[in-house]
């Protein structure tokens, strides 16, 4: 890279010390005097009707304030997901309903002075239900006498195909070519089916929300959140309370995945504070947590190829069914997203059909979640790349290396398929996939131990494989992050962005970009993000957006500033603009071998001659959402006697462009392998068969811990994205989508079993090894 | 109840519930930097020096620790004189989020006390209490390695 200071260097995180000392505070850190606390009621069956609630009794408990529910909350549809207006996400939602669509969905809430009183009251609370015909899974929700889930007036704000009289919560449907051709060239076709299952994002922190009257009256909400501005503006509509009477502070997240693009507790506090004058909170526990926050989608996937004897695919049928579960949150933009970041991959296929679909079934909710779609969609896409290489014998690297996209090429999906509604022709600026690959191959020693299968024990034996991925960067055209900044007396400066860190460090790579436009040290940019009342506007933290959206609303505005700086030099040094360079924290002239200070410009601007604040902001909306690009290899080790599998070896080589923060990238995709590989291994919601969640700790519900690592790798491979902010892409989510499928075909590789519907669990290896017996 | 602890090397007398958890005495108190993630045990956020031993306070009933020596993140370092392992942890990359971070430092704190020179498997052992959902744990155990060096080169230059 070109001369860069800040850029491109493993700055230390700028919240990290407070954060490391305890200082920093998170949603329930902060005090406020006498709170009222809320208990959720939930419901214990999947699909019923309430008939009545009686909640004389819990009223009486002293200390009890009040109770909601169907009768005393006016229904307003709404949306729970934290998206852009309009939201591509139906309008399905009210705060308390009268009917129950899953066991955990939200009866009443008790309002006490106290939780202990609130969680007493509100087990007094009678309700009488009627109880109505459940349906769990996504394919008999869609069938013709399928209960219905939704039957009342929800709706979808954009003009997309919407059935929920036939529990479609939403399709989408693109072709291209001729698909009875494609199939017509192929020496053979390979049709299989897939299926991914339900994961809670266990950031640590659980949900939380404040909220209270400032001494002005105003609102205020200190909320646990990736998308501030989007809670901003759903409580405004959902509560009708004007916006402009309504401040939501982040404070630091603990963690969201998407988990937190969710606006299902705001207005509840929100609602409480209106009408009780008194400060709110509401913190939910675990339990809570897994059972009725938000979860990843699962999905069925059928996949179907046809393949020249060469390798070449001719036609590719992708059907992807969502379980939405109660409510469709996401459900359009989440199965649009398994084919949109899918499907361009190999895109010299010229026939090829998409059918998304997602279906209202009685299970808890899903929601945004890292990968958002992607994930589920490469797991079937990297295994059937797997089994058409295997029956061609032919060298899977070298298969994905000559057929992905490349710098310099387009695909049609790209125009076809957006968030919901069309997407954005788009052509890759920046593709180092083959690096990817060969150098993540380098580091398994892939050649050694593929098609190995290396005994480590009398029943051990030992397999790898590859998953690959692209992502995106935003999305074009929809999102939209700002900045402001302006200059203090000593030559620092303060930069306010919308945007939403949420313990990824954006927060430090935002200033790091500021900072190297104007080059400053890092401690000379004050960063204040995310409070509605102060910064910009921005959408938050989601869709892979902030470094490569946000982050150009930074660079423009922090070369807004710059061009400022610089006519004030040239007036303090009687210099002609073009003579000036900026560096170190001064202004020199190159010709006179003069220079100003930051600090001397800082105090001239406010104090001495043509006083002025230097000061300015800047929006940006990308055009384009250029993926990111990653390899995925993991080494495994089955135990034939057991089926218990253990991952060995799991590397990464990601093509991020340039990483702005090496170490925070590292650590985007450390976190999000792990993550993954948990979702393949461990990690899975357990129903009984009424449709109750049976496994909501952390004891039963199994995310790793340190002793459970592998030997893990990350290798970052440097592409130059140009029309990002120096040279950069998105990171947070591509990470995640490698673990499922390289596991998998791992796993094939030690013992010749495909794994088909994930997790992989020691039983289901067990049985299937049994059968190859 | 009330009853009197020695917080952070302090005396402090302290209201409670009877049936309350230590970790919800310390955040009614101030004490924030104990986290909640579970209160069920598994997660560590919690975690705090009970007598010098890291325990979940989520898992102890305060009327059970009067009297007894309490330590926090915050006892064993702060923003102004903060500890080598809270440097280290910074130094690493090993704080996203940051919610788990205070119980991932006490945890260190105690095995470096216990063992200032663990191996990587004693390491992985001893924050084995502990989760973290943001960094796959690959820093946390740079840092921790990094901090024993650094208290290592500590002592020997005393
Ligand atoms: S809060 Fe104590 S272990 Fe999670
Ligand atoms: S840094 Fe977020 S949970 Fe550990």
């Amino acid at each position: 890279m070109k001369n860069l200071n800040i850029i491109g260097k493993s700055k230390k995180k700028i919240d990290a010390l407070s954060l490391a000392t305890g200082n920093a505070k998170f949603t329930d850190d902060f005090y406020v005097k006498d709170p009222l606390f809320v208990s959720f009621l939930y419901s214990p069956h999947a699909h019923a009707k309430i008939l009545n609630i009686d909640d004389e009794n819990a009223r009486e408990i002293n200390g009890v304030v009040d109770i909601l529910h169907y009768k005393n909350v006016k229904q307003k549809l709404h949306t729970t997901a934290g998206q852009g207006y309009p939201e591509p996400s139906p309008y399905d939602t009210v705060l308390f309903d009268k009917k129950m669509r899953y066991v955990g969905d939200r009866v009443a809430a008790v309002i006490a002075d106290n939780k202990q009183i609130a969680d007493n009251a509100v087990k007094q609370i009678k309700v009488e239900y009627k109880i109505l015909k459940p349906v769990f899974d996504s394919e008999e929700a869609l069938e013709k006498d399928a209960p219905i889930i939704h039957d009342e007036n929800s709706y979808m704000p954009i003009p997309v195909k919407y059935e929920p009289e036939h529990n479609l919560a939403a399709e989408v449907e693109i072709g291209f070519g001729n698909m009875k051709n494609g199939e017509k060239e192929a020496d053979f076709i390979i049709e299989k089916k897939y299926s991914t299952h339900y994961a809670s994002h266990a950031a640590i922190e659980p949900h939380s929300v404040i909220s209270y009257f400032d001494e002005m009256g105003r609102l205020v909400i200190i909320t646990s959140t990736q998308v501030p501005f989007h809670v901003r503006r759903i409580v405004s509509k959902v509560l009708e309370y004007p916006l402009s009477k309504i401040r939501v502070i982040k404070p630091r997240i603990g963690g969201g995945f998407g988990g937190k693009q969710e606006v299902f507790l705001e207005p509840i506090a929100a609602l409480i504070t209106i009408k009780h004058k008194r400060p709110t909170k509401i913190i939910l526990s675990r339990k809570e947590v897994f059972q009725s926050s938000r979860t990843r989608h699962p999905m069925k996937i059928t996949l179907k190829t046809g393949v020249k004897n060469s390798g070449e695919i001719t036609s590719l049928s992708l059907n992807a069914l969502l379980n939405t579960g109660a409510y469709g949150s996401h459900a359009l933009t989440i199965v649009s997203n398994a084919g949109s970041k899918m499907l361009p991959f190999f895109n010299k296929v010229k026939n090829i059909h998409f059918l998304g679909r997602s279906a209202y079934t009685n299970l808890p909710v899903g929601g945004a979640y890292r990968g958002y779609g992607a994930t589920q969609g490469y797991f079937a896409l990297n295994q059937q790349i797997d089994i058409i290489t295997r029956k061609l014998n032919l060298d899977i690297l070298e298969y994905i290396k000559k057929w992905h996209i490349r710098t310099g090429e387009t695909s049609e999906v790209f125009k076809a398929l957006g968030e919901g509604t069309e997407g954005v022709t788009q052509t890759i600026h920046s593709c180092e996939m083959d690096k990817c690959i060969d150098l993540g191959a380098k580091e398994i020693d892939w050649y050694n131990k593929r098609k190995k299968r290396i005994m480590t024990g009398e029943d051990k034996v030992r397999g790898v494989g590859i998953g690959f991925s692209m992502q995106g960067s935003g999305i074009p055209l929809i999102d939209m992050g700002a900045a402001s900044m302006k200059m203090n007396d000593d030559g620092s400066f303060n930069l306010l962005v919308g945007a939403t860190d949420i313990g990824t460090g954006s927060d430090t790579i935002l200033a790091q970009i500021a900072a190297e436009v104007l080059g400053i040290n890092l401690d000379k940019i004050i960063v204040l993000s995310s409070d509605t009342d102060i910064t910009p506007f921005d959408v938050g933290a989601y869709a892979s957006s902030t470094t490569y959206v946000s982050g150009t609303a930074v660079k423009k505005c922090a070369n807004k500033i710059k061009n400022q700086i610089l006519k004030v030099a040239a007036n303090m040094l009687n210099s002609d603009e073009k003579n000036l360079t900026v560096a170190n924290e001064k202004i020199t002239d190159t010709t006179k071998n003069k220079s100003v200070t930051f600090a001397e410009i800082g105090s001239y601007t406010l104090y001495t001659k043509d006083q002025f604040q230097v000061q300015a902001s800047a929006s940006y909306v990308p055009k384009l959402s250029p993926p990111p690009f990653i390899a995925q290899f993991a080494e495994v080790e089955v135990d034939k006697r057991t089926g218990k599998i253990r991952v060995i070896q799991f590397v990464s080589a990601v093509d991020c462009g340039v990483a702005l923060n090496p170490k925070l990238a590292e650590g985007q995709i450390e976190g999000a392998a792990v993550n993954g590989i948990c979702y393949a291994l461990t990690e899975d919601y357990k129903f009984s068969k009424s449709g109750k969640l049976t496994n909501q700790t952390f004891n039963d519900y199994k995310i790793w811990t340190a002793a459970d690592m592998p030997e893990m790798k990350t290798i970052i491979v440097e592409s130059d994205e140009e029309t990002g902010p120096f040279g950069a892409k998105s990171v947070g989510e591509i990470g995640i989508n490698g673990p499922l499928p390289a596991i998998a075909n791992a796993i094939y590789d030690a013992v010749g079993i495909r794994l088909y519907h994930a997790p992989f669990t020691a039983e289901k290896i067990y049985s299937e090894l049994n059968i190859l017996r | 109840m009330e009853g009197t602890f020695i917080i952070n090397g302090k005396e402090k007398t302290l209201n409670f519930n009877a049936d309350e958890r230590l970790v919800i005495t310390l955040r009614n108190n101030g004490y924030t930097e104990v986290k909640n993630g579970c209160s069920e045990g598994e997660c560590g956020a919690c975690m705090i020096l009970l007598d010098e031993k890291p325990v979940h306070s989520c898992q102890i009933f305060t009327a059970s620790v009067q009297n007894k020596n309490i330590q926090t993140v915050k006892g064993i370092g702060d923003l102004y004189l903060p500890h080598i392992i809270q440097n280290a942890f910074v130094e690493a990359g090993a704080v996203q989020c940051g919610f788990c971070t205070p119980g991932f430092i006490v945890a260190t704190y105690a095995l470096l006390n216990e063992n200032p020179n663990p191996t990587e498997e004693e390491i992985k052992q001893a924050i084995n209490g502990n989760l973290c959902r943001c960094t796959g744990y690959v820093k946390i155990i740079d840092a921790i390695k990094n901090a024993a060096k650094s208290i290592q080169k500590e002592r020997a230059s005393l």
